[in-house]
């Protein structure tokens, strides 16, 4: 059951992020050229998203528990530490540089099939390189 | 600034925005995880197999969703900004800078943002700076 509500969850994200324009690079970096000829599209993307979580979590977490696990796992810390802000340093200029953060790279994956497979794989790299820095210079 | 009315597509957007709270919503409720792809992705090559499942049917679903879109929608074509090892070194900076920042656009800035989270809103205006500060220092022709 939790197998298949993962997967139910996975492609209407991926569905969304095809839907909202956040495969295409071009129209990510359009939004993020503010200076420039500028697509606002990609704000009602997140608006979007964030509006329907903040209503649909207040009913979520009147609840004790999920319905396929014991517990919520949500994130304890809520300080602004310096690995936050320099790893999202980081993921910004490489969004900016590519057009795709990890979700639509996720998504691109065999969309593109000359460069999908190459790119997750770096993504993938850094993700796992980024967990061994962070745990190196930041031990919790 | 002038807005691109010829590329601006504010209701396909917000509906792809909703359908993605929606995902985010469903493995909230159902399975009590936040929907971060990074760290999804991240973990999903060293958590436990058995208990660590759940992140590669969430990954199967994404990979295989641009098709589903497909069943209804005309196209689907992704125009490239990066090629060859621009592209291969900005996704290794993609995946590294949101190990270390412990998130990326769906952990922080949808389900974050919308439990009002302070290192979530942060990260957000941080990203997004530098995101917007890299496109206008990158050489293109918008």
């Amino acid at each position: 059951m939790a197998l298949i509500t993962a997967l139910i969850s996975g492609i209407i994200f991926g569905v969304g992020l095809a839907l909202g324009g956040m495969l295409d690079p071009s129209k990510v970096v359009g939004f993020l050229d503010i200076f420039d000829v500028w697509d606002p599209s990609l704000a009602f993307v997140m608006g979007g998203g964030v509006i329907v979580n903040v209503i649909g979590h207040a009913f979520i977490t009147r609840r004790s528990r999920p319905v396929c696990d014991t517990q919520f796992h949500l994130p304890t810390t809520n300080t602004i530490t310096m690995p936050l802000i320099i790893g999202s340093v980081l993921f910004g200029i490489g969004w900016g540089v590519t057009g795709l953060c990890p979700g639509p790279a996720v998504a691109s994956t065999f969309l593109n099939i000359k460069t999908g497979l190459s790119f997750i794989a770096a993504v993938i790299a850094g993700l796992v390189i980024g967990k061994i820095v962070h745990k190196q210079l930041w031990p919790a | 600034m002038t807005i691109d009315m010829e590329h601006f597509t504010p209701l396909a957007s917000l509906a792809g925005g909703v359908l993605i709270g929606v995902a985010a919503l469903i493995l909230m409720a159902m399975n009590g995880r936040v929907m971060g792809i990074s760290s999804i992705l991240g973990n999903a090559f060293t958590s436990n197999p058995v208990s660590g499942l759940w992140r590669w049917f969430f990954l199967g679903g994404t990979l295989v969703a641009p098709f589903v879109y497909l069943l209804w929608a005309d196209e689907l074509l992704p125009r490239p900004v990066a090629d060859g090892s621009t592209l291969l070194i900005g996704g290794f900076v993609v995946g590294l800078g949101s190990a270390i920042g412990s998130g990326c656009t769906s952990g922080h800035g949808i389900c974050g943002l919308a439990r009002f989270s302070l290192r979530s809103l942060v990260a957000v205006m941080v990203f997004m700076i530098s995101a917007i500060i890299t496109v206008y220092l990158m050489p293109h022709s918008a």
